[in-house]
């Protein structure tokens, strides 16, 4: 069936499961996002050193979509250069409008390719995309303070 | 004649198609818009056919006929509220309806009586809908005026324990909705318009949720505006209703200004046109109030009673099976002679989106989120529900199709 496209395993297990979920205490910035049509609320904290994502924490309520995707981007961009970091998130959110003629790049993507499926359903991707949006606020709002 | 949902379905031409991969379409999401009888397509597209032109305009038959079909939809409207056509303002919406009003309380001057200050109050509830909610919010802000409200009670009523100190002698404007679009609640409005009109103050009755599905009388309601829109009442899209009391509506100052609402103009004034032509502006949505009108006709051919004794046997039959499901928790009272037949729930860990999606995957169609009403989520202490709402062509087929529908989801994310 074509819910088994959208529900990977995958996405099942980081919903049981989240990574990096609890908010750190110190942080060089933190954004609460919302998505206005469902109510699903994520609040999220990077931190840099140097040109690295050095921690990246969150909290957060929401469907299985949204916060499977804010765990495995947690997961994702940690330790990566803001550089990469960056062309990862182009990378997925590109695969999210899709609308399901992508199957999506492992190489770059790893965990994210899972969310592939996402992208056939459009009341879907703003889920998909919460905690990514949040990150990308995130690091410009910590950039801006160094 | 026995009501039967079944042979009323033959009606709506959407019930022919199939959904995700040829399921049958079990549609429980009438709160959020009705699905549309063939009679009311059939209008709308027959008057853009024969009689398209633009209303109270024009030296021509066209003119004539479309002027004759859209104020031949007002009498209609006003017939079904039991009010008269002149009371009968039609807008886009009945967000516009609500619009409408709070914008025209401020438009009038300080010697208009509808103008606020801050001495004056204004009264809503927390189970309004964004619709009923903000553009009062927001006209106490543009005039002053204290904007108050009564909580809601753990069980999803109104609490009407402190009527008096909620509406206070200071009090202009009570809006409140008819029926909550989340919770089911029908308020209790005998004791709220009489406490109202105690004090002077007018009633703005929201009756978006219980115009399509139960007789709904102006006159015995008491109530001095109500705003509905067509598009759950089996009617098109693009077309609300505001009726006002017709001694109310010639004091009410216009909202709009344009073609159509005035009785005389210079390059540095304008007469007002009288009510109802006053707030209708511009050139209406002729084909959908005449839609509209061949909507109440097909619901008043069926019978408001038989509707809503309809709705009311299969609301409680909704709740009996909800209530058999583990984890599943309704919000709202359970007395169906307290509520309509629309029930929002939460399941367990499952949240709404998924239990959604699962749904729909089956061919039900249910709303999820905060259903615009976000204060009365957040006072239910839920972060959004799942809401399946009832109307003249469900069955209890439907609700069984729900219920195993519920039980697969549980199945599937509980296994994964």
């Amino acid at each position: 069936m074509q819910l088994d496209s959208l529900y990977q395993e995958v996405i099942l297990d980081h919903y049981k499961r989240p990574q990096h979920k609890g908010l750190a205490a110190t942080y060089d910035a933190q954004v609460h996002h919302v998505n206005p049509s469902c109510g699903d609320e994520i609040t999220l904290n990077v931190s840099l050193k140097g040109d690295k994502v050095a921690a990246i924490t969150w909290d957060g309520v929401g469907c299985s979509i949204s916060q499977a995707s804010v765990s495995i981007l947690s997961d994702l961009l940690l330790g990566k250069s803001i550089a990469e970091a960056d062309h990862i998130l182009n990378n997925f959110t590109e695969l999210m409008q899709s609308k399901g003629t992508m199957v999506g790049d492992d190489a770059i993507l790893e965990d994210a390719v899972a969310m592939a499926g996402v992208s056939k359903f459009p009341a879907r991707i703003k889920c998909a995309l919460l905690g990514w949006m949040a990150y990308k606020d995130a690091v410009v709002q910590a950039q801006a303070k160094l | 004649m026995a009501f039967d949902p079944r042979v009323v379905r033959q009606d709506f031409p959407i019930f022919e198609r199939t959904i995700r991969e040829g399921k049958r379409l079990v549609y429980l999401d009438s709160g959020a818009t009705s699905q549309k009888p063939n009679s009311v397509i059939e209008a709308e597209s027959n008057f853009y056919r024969m009689h398209n032109a633009a209303v109270h305009r024009g030296a021509h038959q066209l003119a004539e006929e479309a002027t004759d079909a859209y104020e031949g939809a007002r009498e209609t409207v006003a017939k079904f509220l039991g009010g008269t056509a002149d009371e009968i303002i039609f807008t886009k919406s009945a967000t516009e309806s609500l619009n409408l009003l709070a914008y025209a309380f401020s438009n009038g001057g300080s010697d208009n009586r509808f103008n606020l200050t801050s001495a004056d109050r204004i009264v809503v509830s927390e189970m309004e809908h964004h619709a009923n909610l903000i553009p009062w919010q927001q006209l106490a802000k543009r005039s002053g005026a204290e904007l108050t409200w009564f909580a809601v009670t753990p069980d999803g009523r109104l609490d009407l324990s402190n009527l008096a100190e909620v509406i206070t002698s200071n009090t202009k404007v009570v809006a409140l909705t008819h029926q909550s679009n989340v919770l089911g609640t029908v308020n209790p409005m005998a004791a709220i318009v009489a406490r109202a009109h105690e004090v002077g103050a007018v009633v703005v009755l929201d009756a978006c949720q219980s115009v399509p599905h139960m007789p709904v009388n102006v006159k015995d309601l008491a109530v001095d505006f109500l705003a509905f829109s067509g598009h759950k009442t089996v009617g098109p899209t693009g077309i609300g209703v505001l009726w006002g009391r017709a001694d109310l509506l010639k004091d009410l100052p216009p909202f709009l200004f344009g073609g159509s609402m005035i009785e005389s103009v210079t390059m540095t004034d304008a007469v007002w046109a009288p009510s109802p032509r006053r707030h209708e502006a511009g050139v209406p949505n002729m084909a959908q109030a005449v839609g509209l009108a061949a909507a109440l006709e097909y619901l008043s051919a069926i019978g408001m009673a038989e509707i809503y004794a309809h709705e009311q046997n299969l609301g409680a039959y909704l709740l009996k099976r909800l209530q058999e499901v583990p984890q599943l928790k309704l919000v709202g009272p359970l007395d169906m002679n307290e509520r309509g037949a629309v029930a929002s729930f939460t399941l367990g860990e499952i949240h709404p989106h998924d239990l959604g999606q699962y749904l729909d995957a089956q061919g039900i169609a249910v709303r999820t989120g905060h259903h615009c009403a976000w204060p009365l989520t957040r006072k239910l202490g839920v972060q959004a529900t799942t809401r399946a709402s009832l109307y003249l062509y469900n069955d209890e087929e439907d609700v069984d199709v729900l219920i195993d529908g519920i039980l697969g989801a549980q199945k599937y994310f509980g296994d994964k």
